[in-house]
């Protein structure tokens, strides 16, 4: 640590060509942290879901409705504890406005299946009473500037009422947050009674209930729960594909097609780029102040200690670099609106710690295995 | 000499020079095949989908959906309306005198890509007999067509390459019964070979559905189009939506364009900055090492013009060869690498990168223009040394 002016001022010791690596090596890490923070949104995120929620959906696709009929055959397996329902209602608030996902729902199932939405008790109430009630997250809410008691009209692109009319006009009588700050991020979707929606729609239509939402007891047997489930309804033209809630939501984001490998390439391809040009100024910073280290050598530094200097310097470079880099990277993802939820976690930062460290060892090897053999006699007289 | 002759000295022995200062001069060239690399990857993609959303369908095949619908998934046409928008005299007649009209059914099915447990949705399109007439581009590679009334299945090209156990011969589950699989088709490359084709009625009994999706009609006379629009939205029995087949599917493909523009955007100009700050290094470490050389070139009277030129061309040429190499690289790595994507109709649409002579070109214009950012400076710096401090080397 005493030596740390010494490495500083041998760093700034050419103050532009430094700032321009440090900015190349800013560029590469800014890359590095938006696009590994995407990658964890593909690759594992959604867990702060709980795990103790399974969806069955139809085994062929869960755009395919499975019926109501079957919510008591799958709260009778062992080990369930409650089941509830959703279907996708692919609303639009105003022409041309921006789209927001709503579920139709039974209310009371709702509220036992999703313990982590909070509502006041009157509201609850409502929700379940109103045949025509919806009630919208916090977040939502805020954006369109809805109270409780507006109606919304929602004109779906899927559900036409048996008349052939497509406007749903849906009360207001609740808004909902949630528990913690996780689930209060995710309070931009709005739940509408499957009352109205059952009784208003299509005739063809009727009794389908969408997806179940399982809640289980214990998380532990959600495998064997899952196996049961599906075994009940294998052979029936309604089979079933049981998973836990997470693995439903990643399924989503998969569908968008290999998204870690797109993003893995440009990484790499960033970081080679960089490495070659953070490897040739490192090199050329090194040889020019031979001379130097030599007089440091003739001061009375041991060899190990000269090249121990120079490593340090490399990675003095490269920290400053990632550590600027990362946290504009973080900055950015904070400022993006709450459609891209991608956030530069735990993960993405071990990812660039582990990076700094092989950057700087790739960079500053060869210079400091140099500086280790600097005879002091030939760099002295400039041989 | 006059300012010519020695701006072409200049830079020749400039140029000559170059392998002296390889390490360094590689930065450049290195650093900018990377931005262009990724750039034209990124950028090939959103053309190779665009390439195979485009070249979907005809300006005189029409498709109709309800009215409001955003897609054929959420789009419905009852039994009657069907029969009523088949009997519009605009639509040509078959060799059987029958209109020549396919009311097809769209149902998402999962199936799992190579390696992967979770499904991907693929689009299964029942088609009735008519569907085969009016699409002469759709050609049967191996195995036969499906025999109305059988389980039976084709698939199209790309979704054989892209899915797991989509082969000819092989079975697939669908509600609790075995599908078999009797041939793969091709359709030159367009959406529909991500599909999966069955009989219409078929697909009605086996999805407890009585109606279908769309309607894809062929025209007499293009030129009726205006007519036959009229009269069916106006019809009072009738809510439906009619497009160009080729509209149809055009439009599909501007969403995912933007999507892709935006990150290639976000993600080129970030690497721009890191590319621009090598070359940068790079030029500013030759003028450096050649401090005593420009002097002595300035000393003979050389003008700080020529000098300007000989550090501006070798970022250029430097930069250029970086943007080639990266071309190169984007072209051998992807052109024609096949993926799939999410598609607006929330099924699976395969395509291939498609890395095209425009996109190369726009990869070189960018590298040129990070060479010439690169370069700038340093040569204004080069121009402005003093001839006595030169000499001294600096």
């Amino acid at each position: 640590m005493k030596y740390f002016g010494l490495i500083w001022a041998g760093l700034f010791r050419k103050k532009l060509r430094t700032m321009l690596t440090l900015m190349s090596l800013w560029s590469a890490f800014v890359l590095l942290g938006l696009l590994q923070a995407v990658n964890s949104l593909f690759s594992g995120g959604a867990d702060f879901l709980g795990a103790n929620r399974m969806i069955t959906q139809a085994k062929t696709s869960f755009t395919q409705p499975l019926p109501i009929r079957m919510m008591p055959q799958i709260e009778a397996v062992p080990g369930v504890a409650r089941v509830s329902h959703s279907q996708f209602f692919g609303g639009q608030y105003q022409e041309g406005g921006s789209f927001f996902p709503q579920f139709a729902v039974n209310p009371q199932r709702l509220f036992d299946t999703y313990p982590e939405w909070t509502l006041s008790e009157d509201a609850k109430r409502n929700f379940v009473s109103t045949q025509d009630g919806a009630i919208v997250g916090k977040l939502l809410a805020e954006k369109y500037g809805w109270k409780v008691g507006d109606t919304v009209p929602l004109n779906s692109f899927i559900w036409t009422k048996a008349d052939g009319n497509r406007t749903w006009e849906w009360k207001i009588v609740g808004i909902f947050d949630g528990r913690d700050s996780e689930w209060k991020k995710r309070t931009s979707l709005m739940y509408l009674n499957y009352g109205q929606f059952d009784e208003a729609r299509n005739p063809r239509a009727k009794g389908l209930a969408g997806v179940f939402v399982v809640r289980m007891n214990d998380p532990n047997q959600s495998e064997k729960i899952a196996a049961l489930i599906d075994e009940k309804f294998e052979n029936s033209s309604d089979e079933t594909k049981t998973q836990s809630e997470q693995e439903f939501q990643l399924g989503f984001a998969r569908q968008l097609g290999d998204i870690g490998l797109i993003v893995n390439l440009i990484t790499s391809a960033v970081f080679f780029s960089i490495l070659f040009l953070t490897g040739v100024s490192m090199s050329q910073a090194v040889r020019e102040r031979i001379p130097e280290l030599a007089i440091l050598k003739v001061l009375g530094f041991k060899d190990r200690t000269v090249m121990l200097l120079v490593l340090a310097e490399a990675f003095l470079l490269c920290f400053i670099g990632a550590l600027t880099g990362m946290l504009s990277a973080s900055l950015l993802t904070t400022t993006l609106p709450p459609e891209f939820p991608i956030t530069t976690d735990s993960r993405v930062w071990i990812i660039a710690g582990i990076s700094v460290i092989v950057l700087s060892l790739l960079i500053g090897v060869p210079p400091a295995l140099r500086a280790l053999r600097i005879k002091i006699v030939d760099a002295l007289a400039g041989r | 000499m006059s300012t010519l002759t020695q701006i072409r000295e200049i830079v020749v022995m400039n140029l000559q020079s170059i392998p002296q200062r390889l390490g360094a001069s590689l930065v450049i060239v290195v650093g900018i095949a990377g931005v262009v690399g990724v750039l034209v990857a990124l950028l090939s993609m959103s053309q190779g989908l665009g390439k195979t959303l485009g070249s979907t369908g005809r300006a005189d095949r029409m498709v109709i959906t309800r009215g409001g619908s955003n897609g054929e998934l959420s789009s419905f046409l009852d039994r009657p309306s069907v029969t009523v928008i088949k009997q519009d005299p605009a639509i040509a007649r078959g060799k059987d005198g029958l209109p020549l009209a396919s009311g097809e059914l769209i149902v998402i099915t999962e199936v799992p890509r190579f390696g992967q447990k979770t499904g991907a949705n693929v689009t299964l399109r029942g088609v009735e007999p008519n569907g085969f007439e009016l699409r002469p581009e759709l050609k049967i590679v191996d195995g036969r067509k499906f025999r109305p009334g059988l389980r039976e299945i084709i698939v199209g090209q790309a979704a054989s390459k892209q899915f797991d156990g989509l082969r000819s011969g092989s079975t697939l589950r669908f509600r609790g019964q075995t599908w078999n699989i009797v041939g793969i088709f091709s359709t030159n490359g367009d959406a529909h070979e991500s599909e999966l084709w069955t009989d219409a009625e078929t697909a009605q009994s086996a999805f407890g559905r009585s109606g279908v999706s769309s309607i894809l009609v062929s025209l007499k006379n293009v030129d009726s189009l205006a007519s036959m629009q009229e009269r069916l939205l106006e019809d009072p029995q009738l809510n439906v939506e009619v497009k160009t087949e080729y509209d149809f599917y055009s439009g599909q493909s501007s969403n995912l364009t933007a999507v892709i523009g935006v990150l290639a955007g976000i993600v080129g100009l970030i690497m721009g900055i890191g590319a621009v700050s090598g070359a940068l290094t790079t030029m500013y470490s030759a003028v450096s090492a050649r401090t005593q050389e420009i002097g002595t070139l300035r000393a003979l009277g050389f003008g700080a013009m020529p000098v300007v030129a000989s550090v501006m061309s070798e970022a250029l040429i430097l930069a250029f060869a970086g943007g080639l190499v990266g071309s190169l690289i984007a072209f051998i790595a992807f052109n024609g690498y096949s993926v799939s994507t999410l598609g607006s109709g929330f099924t699976q649409v395969a395509f291939k990168f498609a890395v095209t002579p425009g996109l190369v070109f726009t990869g070189l214009i960018i590298a040129l223009a990070i060479g010439f950012i690169g370069g700038l400076f340093p040569a204004i710096r080069a121009a402005r040394m003093p001839v006595t401090a030169a000499l001294r080397g600096g």
